[in-house]
Formats: C-alpha cells, sequence, structure tokens
C-alpha cells in the first residue's frame, strides 16, 4: 500500500496573529511553523500503518521553501519520501489541483489529509482532491482500518459517529481519533540524522490559477469589558443573562 | 440566475441553519437582483423554507438517501445548480455542510470560501469575509471563478423572515456508491454541541469525572449540550466528542458557560465565536476573564449549585 500524508504547514497553536503590509499579508515575525495537528494524528496514522502492514510513506506540502523544516519533521518522524510542490499556497482549490498530480503521477491508494488546517480552516483541500481523483472520500475520519483494498472508517458526526465501509483508493480527512494524543511521536536524534538523508523532492508546479485570493485581513475588535458578578448573588447573573444579553 | 442553498434537515425536519442559510441567500440575491432556490433532501416540509424567502424549493424524497450520502447530496445540488443557471451556491458550515461543499465546488469549477459571517461587501468582483486562523481574524476573500460556493457559519447572519411562497418541484436524485454505511451510533436524546444554542463546559478545575453530575444537570436546566477542555478530555473523564478548541471541535452558540476552564489560546480560538461567554473560576487572574462578558470569581461547587437552584426558579415564573 502507498500512502500520501498531505501536510499544511501552519503557525503554532499559541501564536498570536499579526499581518503586514496594510493587512494583507501573514506577520510570520516571531512565529514558530508546525505540521498542522490534524495532518501529524494523519502521519502517525500512517506509521502505523507501515509498521503493521508494510505500508510505504510519502509526505507532499504545497508551498515555498520555508516549508521543508515542516517536511523533514514528517521524515524525521518515520515518512520515507517527501515531495514539496513549489508554488505559493494561495487557495485551496489550486491547492487541491497541484495535489491531484502528484496523486496522479505517484499511484497511491490512500491518501490521509486533516480534517481542515488552522491557518485557513477551509477544511477544503481533501474534498476537493477526492471530487478532482473522483475517489473515495471520508471526511471527519476518527478511525481506520485497511485490509487489501478494503476499508472501514470511522466517522464523527453531529451527535456522535458512523462506522462506514469503502475500498481504495480513498481519501480521509482525519482529526484527532485516528490515532490518540498519547500516540503522537517526538523524533528522535536516530530520526532526526536519517531524515537528512531521505529524498526531498522539489516538483514544479502545474499550470492552473489561483481561483480566489485574500485582498486583505482583518483583527476582531477589541472585546468591552467583562461584567462581573458576585457569588453570594448567582441570581444577579440569571438577570442580566435575561435582561441584558437576551440569552435565556 | 437564483441563488441556490442546501437546506440541511434532520429526520425530516429543518435545522435552524437551514434557515440561516436561505436568509442569508436571500440577502445575496436581493444584492444580485434574483432569487433563491433551495434543494432539500428528504424534508418534510419544503415549502417552509419559503418564509425565510426561498421562492423555489426543489425537493428530494427518497429513502435511499435517508443516511447521508456526501456524493449523492453533492450531485444533486450541483445538477439543480446547473439546472437553474446558480452561480453562486450557499451550504451550511454543520458537518455534513462541510463535507459536502468542496464536492460540490468541484463539480462546479468553483472557487470556494468556508466560515463566511456577512454579505459579500460586492458582488463584482464577488469579495466575501470569513474567520480564518480559528477565529483570531478575518479574511476577505476575492473569488475569481464565474461560480461560487459559500460555506455560511453557523449564528453568524442570523434569522431574516421575508415572506415570499415557495414553490415546490421534485427533484431526481440518486444515493452514490463507494461508500455503505455499516452502523450509526448516535445519541438521539442530546443536545449536540453543533446544534445547541447554550453550552455549558468544564475543566480540570473541577477535579475529577465524578464532579459532572452538576453540570449535566445545569446542562439539563438550559436544554444546553455539555462540552469540556481538552485535557479533561485527554484524561478520559469526559469523552473526545466533547473536547471544544482549535484542535477540538468550534463552539459558535448563543452562550458558552466556562466553569474550571483556565482560557488557553487553543481554547479560546475554538468558542470565541460564540456570542455570550460567561466564566466560573476561582482565580481571578484566568486569562479567561479578559474575554468573558460576564464572570463570577468562585469556587464551582458552590456556584454551580446555586445557579442550578436559581435557574429552576427562574424556569417556573418565567414559564
Ligand atoms: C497543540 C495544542 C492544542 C491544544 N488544543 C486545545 C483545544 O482545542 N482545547 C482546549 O481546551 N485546550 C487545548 N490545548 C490545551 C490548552 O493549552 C490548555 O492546556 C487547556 O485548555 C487547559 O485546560 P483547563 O482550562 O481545563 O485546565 P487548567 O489550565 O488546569 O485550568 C483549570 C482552571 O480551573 C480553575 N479552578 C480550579 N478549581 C476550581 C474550582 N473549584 N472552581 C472553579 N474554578 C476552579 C483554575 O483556577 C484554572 O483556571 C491545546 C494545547 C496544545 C499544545
Ligand atoms: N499547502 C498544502 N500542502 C499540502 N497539503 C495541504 C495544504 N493545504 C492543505 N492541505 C491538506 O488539506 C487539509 C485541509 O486543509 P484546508 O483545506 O486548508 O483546511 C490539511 O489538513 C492538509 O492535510
Amino acid at each position: 500500500m502507498k500512502i500520501l500524508v498531505c501536510i499544511s504547514h501552519v503557525p503554532d497553536t499559541t501564536s498570536k496573529i499579526n499581518f503586514t503590509d496594510n493587512d494583507t499579508k501573514f506577520d510570520t515575525n516571531g512565529v514558530q511553523f508546525v505540521i498542522n495537528p490534524n495532518d501529524e494524528f494523519g502521519l502517525t496514522r500512517a506509521m502505523w500503518f507501515k509498521e503493521k502492514q508494510g505500508a510505504t510513506v510519502h509526505v507532499v506540502n504545497v508551498g515555498d521553501a520555508t516549508s521543508e523544516p515542516t517536511l523533514r519533521k514528517a521524515l524525521a518522524i518515520g515518512a520515507d519520501e517527501a515531495i514539496r510542490v513549489d508554488a505559493t499556497a494561495t487557495d485551496g482549490y489550486f491547492v487541491a489541483q497541484q495535489l491531484a498530480s502528484v496523486v496522479k503521477d505517484g499511484g497511491y491508494d490512500l491518501i490521509i489529509a486533516g480534517r481542515e488546517s488552522i491557518d485557513f480552516n477551509g477544511g477544503m483541500v481533501p474534498g476537493m482532491l477526492a471530487a478532482m481523483l473522483d475517489a473515495n472520500f471520508v471526511n471527519t475520519c476518527i478511525g481506520l482500518e485497511v485490509d487489501g483494498t478494503s476499508a472501514t472508517a470511522i466517522r464523527e458526526i453531529d451527535g456522535g459517529k458512523e462506522t462506514l465501509t469503502t475500498s481504495l483508493p480513498l481519501i480521509v480527512g482525519g482529526q484527532k481519533g485516528l490515532v490518540e494524543e498519547s500516540d503522537l511521536r517526538i523524533p528522535n536524534m536516530r530520526g532526526i540524522m536519517m531524515a537528512r538523508k531521505k529524498p526531498l523532492h522539489v516538483k514544479p508546479a502545474n499550470e492552473n490559477a489561483a481561483a480566489a485570493q485574500t485582498v486583505g485581513f482583518e483583527k476582531p475588535a477589541p472585546k468591552g469589558a467583562v461584567t462581573m458578578v458576585d457569588p453570594e448573588n448567582v441570581g444577579q447573573l440569571i438577570d442580566l443573562l435575561h435582561n441584558e444579553a437576551k440569552v435565556i | 440566475m437564483s441563488v441556490l442553498v442546501y437546506a440541511e434537515s434532520d429526520s425530516g425536519s429543518f435545522k435552524k441553519i437551514a434557515f440561516e442559510v436561505v436568509s442569508y441567500a436571500k440577502g445575496i440575491a436581493d444584492a444580485m437582483g434574483t432569487s433563491v432556490t433551495a434543494v432539500t433532501v428528504n424534508a418534510n416540509d419544503p415549502s417552509e423554507l419559503g418564509t425565510y424567502g426561498a421562492s423555489k424549493v426543489l425537493a428530494v424524497s427518497n429513502d435511499a438517501m435517508s443516511d447521508f450520502n456526501a456524493n449523492g447530496y453533492a450531485n444533486a445540488i450541483a445538477t439543480a445548480a446547473k439546472n437553474e443557471g446558480a452561480s453562486v451556491v450557499v451550504l451550511p458550515s454543520s458537518a455534513n455542510g462541510k463535507y459536502l461543499a468542496p464536492l460540490v465546488a468541484v463539480k462546479l469549477e468553483a472557487a470556494m470560501a468556508a466560515n463566511v459571517v456577512a454579505l459579500p461587501e460586492s458582488t463584482s468582483p464577488f469579495v466575501v469575509k470569513s474567520t480564518v486562523y480559528t477565529n483570531k481574524a478575518f479574511a476577505n476573500t476575492q473569488l475569481n471563478t464565474a461560480n461560487k460556493v459559500l460555506g455560511l457559519s453557523k449564528n453568524a447572519y442570523g434569522l431574516h423572515e421575508s415572506s415570499t411562497t415557495a414553490q415546490v418541484e421534485a427533484l431526481e436524485a440518486q444515493a452514490s456508491d463507494g461508500i455503505t454505511v455499516a452502523s450509526v451510533d448516535k445519541a438521539t436524546d442530546k443536545v449536540t454541541i453543533a446544534d445547541a444554542e447554550i453550552v455549558v463546559s468544564g475543566g480540570r478545575g473541577l477535579k475529577g469525572p465524578e464532579n459532572w453530575g452538576m453540570i449535566e444537570e445545569l446542562a439539563e436546566v438550559l436544554g444546553a449540550a455539555t462540552a469540556c477542555s481538552k485535557p479533561v478530555s485527554d484524561m478520559g473523564w469526559r469523552p473526545h466528542s466533547e473536547h471544544v478548541g482549535q484542535t477540538g471541535k468550534p463552539v459558535a452558540s448563543t452562550l458558552y458557560i466556562a466553569i474550571g476552564i483556565s482560557g488557553a489560546i487553543q481554547h479560546l480560538a475554538g468558542i470565541n465565536s460564540s456570542k455570550v461567554k460567561v466564566v466560573i473560576n476561582t482565580d481571578p487572574e484566568a486569562p479567561f476573564f479578559k474575554a468573558a462578558d460576564y464572570g463570577i470569581v468562585g469556587d464551582a461547587f458552590d456556584v454551580v449549585p446555586k445557579l442550578i437552584e436559581k435557574l429552576k426558579e427562574f424556569k417556573v415564573n418565567n414559564a
């Protein structure tokens, strides 16, 4: 089984978000970039398939050279090869078109992406990729088993979960549950040394144009002050929620 | 022409977000000088959408589609868009809406904006505002393709009545194979975080799973869903499905009550599109108070039971 894990390179969850160039660009100053958390769960599940079922695992990112340390980290965790499509990831449609070319060239059986990235939160790329390739697609995937060409996936739904049977080629939009938090791996010294020697292929982008572009960012308006209520007088809170906020 | 929407229902009844999506589409249709057409799947009363401005409803009724079937639903929506000549398609940001929207976008070769929170700033060029960086910012995105797909955030635009009489027509649609639902495990007696107007959330300050009785009781009195912080689900005190925040579920309720939660940046990111936030915490320095609308510095084990008692009285008096 050949697995491709799609990795988006995102600001660490503790990052303060700021913009430059008249609020048109994300300010990377002082920001640490990491593997998108949803993708890290997927990568860790892929490592399980590698160790238990002899799968080959490749990772891919559509981005400029600044995302290479993130790909190297994925190699240090245990992926066999990395691919970077050299382009600015402007919008989900464009990224999905680039990934579709990578999948067609590489002949992958299973493609694991994240439910959403924590930068643009579009949750667009995995579904678009599936529709472009006409492959089976399971979103918000919290469990995945593969046996030959059949697969069983668990999907989180509002208020519960659903078990699905399907077949490869398959694309999943994964999240926590594919593996648990405690299964995540921190690369060790040996992994980091080996990652330096593993292939990281840089591919040119295909000719598709951006379908969308951000014209400007805004930050939320500063919040008003909090109204404090005396713990001895919780009735006042109910009164405020009913008469002032009008939410109960 | 027309603006097309997918109006989601559950066991035949429309979800509130279905009415929000229709209201929003009516706003765009007015700006573009056109009307709203809705697609429904196995809805009991499709004509209900007229109340919010749909002048036409294309109603699918097919028992084979009673289990959600992403590809089958997406085909129906894309076909309807093509038949109606709709260049803008609006879907809800529910779990199923998020599943469908990218599929519909590819079928219509449309650029997409997710988590949209306001009417387009302009329709030519088409520029729309959405939340990005897990609610830490907004982006104005220009969609360059002829067709556009929008995912509307919950509780962002609200409900706007606009009485129209909806003409209902049948739409043929088929479930698509490839994926089969083997089993569904869904609590039907509980309000889900996705649908809830009020969410009551507990953190590590509650000390242990045995203390969740009062959280559940408070939720019950309010008709609310229960949620928790990440460490609470990581330690197995509560199920993973209750974990909210940047790496858990997003919350966009009208009221969010946080009890014994410190207010870490990752937690706040996931819940700050809730309208009104109440924080109960023993530590006056807890960062959550800076993000709250109402706060009580106090011990949850003292405050929550009193709150439950007062709420019960309030309900009796306001019944
Ligand atoms: C990559 C990453 C992603 C993350 N994603 C998320 C996420 O999605 N969601 C999330 O929640 N966290 C997330 N976190 C974790 C986050 O950083 C915090 O650790 C977590 O939110 C803290 O949970 P807490 O507030 O329940 O616990 P604590 O921070 O331990 O806070 C407990 C609070 O309870 C108060 N307290 C104690 N006793 C009482 C009492 N008797 N009555 C009232 N109050 C009391 C204390 O004053 C304290 O403020 C993430 C972290 C990382 C690194
Ligand atoms: N630039 C990118 N390169 C590779 N994979 C990506 C990229 N952007 C998004 N993805 C994948 O698509 C998922 C959803 O991203 P998004 O649609 O941006 O929310 C991510 O979790 C990744 O798995």
